[in-house]
């Protein structure tokens, strides 16, 4: 289940962060934030910019990492990065179900798409925080479909 | 009533007692159903539900709160429940209403006088009471049933304010027939939204279920949409880009996040591009949200693309109808094309006054330059259904000049002008000097580049001045040209309050034809119709020394603006020469030596 999926912008500043919020929003926020300089790492370990999109998926960014409040809960992050250097980082709980690779691949696929339909919208200024309303119905339904 | 009213009660007694009894008590019931009784008043959302819910009862559906989505938990009521009725048909809760129905009416008063655009409209007040009347009336029209309830509700509440009554009939009347999405103003609108939808029902006999009465759009918005968006765009089949459809619906000064959720709505494959449907849609959707209506969650079934498409099919033809004419012709005579079918779709009233008010503005002048020809035509081949819509066009042109005037910017639908060839011999120097500047000076237009052409300047004016003389002989295509792309806005008040009169009756002799039922039709139309005839003519003569005036104000204005921007290139080039000078001598003493 995700709990937490941002979209970072190319000057890693967050165009849509979102968090289920039972939990600390802010916890997630310095989590994506933390994440940013694994994703910086691997973007920069690439080298040549391939259009791959297994390229563009960072897999899991970081080990998992114990929470406080709920000990059980494993919170793995995923990262996920496009051609214009957007990127994508993804907070799931890996506690009750044990997502498949594939799996994460495709939520990332999912918010791509949404992401270039908010893109493709004239009215939306690359660089703006991210308002499309099918973008948020999207992104909720991956945090309770997961799950 | 005043007089005005067509629909007085007394012209079918028999039906007067039943029909009177279930009009009183379901106006009361939309108006309990608005809260409006629960808040005491007509506040602007009870007054919005209220007119929802009459749409709704019109259009056949239960007067229920579903059908429009309001929140309110009322009972539901049914139009055909007279038990329902009997239990409010009671005297006293009647006064209520009454008493509710003025302060409606002083609340859209008020709102009138907010809206500065509807300023013109108040002139038309006197002939248009009885389209304007309360909420109740613009059904009056309609159903048979609703109609001497109505009117006789009016007349009563004309009587308890017959002042304030009578200011509110221009906020009401000019929006009226021509808008499914409504005026400025959620009363205005929903009066509107109503007569429209009549309107639209009347011709169209809509068979769809669907409840969402704003979201459907009338036959001559569809037109409307059809026409601006051939403006941008002049093949329909294929599609705007986003850059300029941004452009375009940024001038509805809407603002941006509100615009991004449009969007959003209406272009249904996120390709960032609009095809046509989609852009009726993104249209109606910005002329609802500039007339009040608050944003859906998601796209309406009527605005869907394949609905749209659907139903109307008419466009389309248009459409090729105006491809194959223009292909046919060559370039300088596509203004007239433009402003041929703009007279053809006249009943493309601009609904959309705020957010295209040049294009209204343009397509007014259009109209008002073919009028002349194309009234008599119009007016015999559909009278019911054009008259109106024409002139609800044109008032709604006459809002937007204002605007326009403002912004200062061509109109986004002049027709193209005949910059390849010359209606006048004017040098061809003159075109090749000004077609490259002409872009440049003008960046804010949209991309057909309605500039006017600077060449024959004097000539061509000279040529509309001519033509204002004789609108009525004169259908030279390079005036109609002249004219339609001069569209700067200039108020108009005379020229809207004619058309407004005349849509009245022509309106009525419209709604009274195609409802043989109603019993107020017949005695209204009898006496609407030939009335019509002659304030028709002297209407149309004044209209056309006005459209003369105002043409040759737009041009004056479009002139001096291209006499300035003129004078700053040369500004420009001077600079360069000398610059290029200095170079020069700084240059030749190196040489020298």
């Amino acid at each position: 289940m995700a709990v937490c999926v941002a979209v970072i912008a190319k000057e890693n500043y967050p165009l849509y962060i979102r968090s289920i919020p039972t939990e600390n929003e802010l916890k997630f926020h310095y989590m994506v934030h933390t994440s940013l300089d694994v994703v910086d790492e691997k973007i920069s370990a690439m080298g040549k910019a391939l259009v791959d999109q297994r390229e563009l998926y960072l897999g899991l960014l970081y080990p998992t990492e114990d929470y406080k409040v709920y000990p059980s809960h494993q919170l793995c992050r995923y990262g996920y990065v496009t051609n214009s250097k957007v990127k994508f980082v993804m907070v799931v709980d890996s506690s009750n179900t044990a997502l498949r690779d594939n799996e994460i691949r495709s939520m990332f696929r999912k918010l791509h798409n949404s992401y270039t339909d908010v893109m493709c919208n004239p009215f939306y200024n690359p660089g703006d925080r991210i308002h499309s309303r099918a973008f948020d119905s999207m992104v909720t339904s991956m945090m309770i479909q997961v799950c | 009533d005043r007089g005005l009213d067509p629909g007085t009660p007394g012209s079918c007694p028999g039906l007067k007692a039943g029909a009177k009894l279930l009009v009183f008590l379901l106006c009361f019931q939309i108006t309990e159903l608005c809260g409006a009784k629960r808040v005491g008043y007509f506040g602007p959302t009870q007054f919005y539900i209220a007119l929802k819910l009459i749409a709704a009862a019109q259009s056949g559906l239960p007067v229920r709160i579903e059908s429009i989505k309001c929140e309110l938990p009322l009972p539901r009521f049914m139009m055909s429940k007279t038990d329902a009725e009997i239990r409010f048909g009671n005297p006293a809760e009647l006064h209520g209403t009454k008493v509710q129905i003025p302060y409606l009416i002083t609340e859209k008063n008020t709102f009138k006088r907010m809206d500065d655009e509807d300023k013109q409209q108040e002139t038309q007040s006197p002939t248009m009471s009885p389209l304007a009347s309360p909420p109740s009336s613009p059904p009056h029209y309609q159903r048979v049933p609703l109609s001497h309830g109505y009117s006789k509700l009016r007349s009563s509440t004309e009587q308890m304010h017959p002042a304030p009554y009578e200011a509110r009939q221009p906020l009401v009347q000019p929006e009226g027939p021509s808008s499914g999405a409504p005026g400025a103003k959620p009363p205005r609108h929903k009066a509107s939204l109503i007569r429209s939808f009549s309107v639209e029902r009347e011709p169209h006999d809509n068979s769809s279920n669907y409840p969402d009465e704003p979201w459907r759009i009338t036959e001559e918005q569809r037109e409307y949409y059809v026409n601006q968006f051939r403006s941008l765009q002049p093949d329909p089949s294929s599609f705007i880009s986003g850059s300029v459809a941004k452009n375009f619906f940024t001038k509805s000064k809407l603002s941006i996040p509100e615009l991004s959720y449009i969007w959003e709505l209406s272009d249904a494959d996120c390709d960032g591009a609009l095809t046509l449907p989609e852009f009726c849609a993104a249209f109606h959707l910005i002329v609802a949200r500039k007339n009040g209506y608050p944003l859906p969650e998601g796209l309406p079934p009527t605005l869907q693309p394949e609905y749209l498409q659907a139903a109307f099919p008419k466009p389309k033809r248009e459409c090729t109808l105006f491809d194959s004419y223009s292909e046919s012709m060559p370039a300088n005579q596509q203004p007239r094309d433009l402003n041929r079918m703009e007279k053809l779709s006249i009943k493309d009233t601009a609904d959309f006054p705020v957010p295209t008010q040049d294009v209204t503005s343009d397509d007014k002048q259009a109209l008002k330059s073919t009028a002349d020809e194309a009234l008599p035509k119009d007016m015999s081949e559909d009278p019911g259904r054009r008259k109106p819509l024409y002139y609800i066009f044109i008032s709604y042109s006459s809002t937007s000049i204002e605007e326009a005037m403002k912004r200062g910017e061509d109109p986004p639908t002049p027709p193209p002008r005949p910059q390849k060839t010359h209606s006048r011999a004017s040098s061809l120097d003159l075109n090749k000097v000004f077609q490259p500047s002409v872009p440049a000076t003008k960046s804010g237009l949209l991309p057909p580049p309605p500039a006017l052409p600077p060449r024959p300047c004097p000539s061509q004016s000279e040529q509309v001045s001519e033509a204002e003389i004789h609108p009525q002989l004169n259908r030279a295509p390079s005036q109609v040209a002249e004219s339609s792309p001069t569209k700067k806005d200039i108020p108009h008040s005379q020229p809207p309050s004619k058309p407004i009169r005349r849509k009245f009756r022509p309106e009525n002799s419209a709604t009274e034809s195609q409802e043989p039922p109603s019993t107020v039709g017949p005695v209204s139309a009898a006496s609407g119709k030939p009335h019509a005839a002659v304030q028709k003519q002297s209407s149309k003569q004044k209209k056309a020394i006005q459209t003369a005036i105002r043409k040759n104000k737009e041009a004056n204005a479009v002139l001096a603006r291209l006499n300035s921007e003129l004078q700053q290139q040369l500004k420009e080039v001077h600079q360069e020469r000398i610059a290029l000078e200095n170079q020069l001598e700084q240059l030749r003493p190196v040489t020298v030596l």
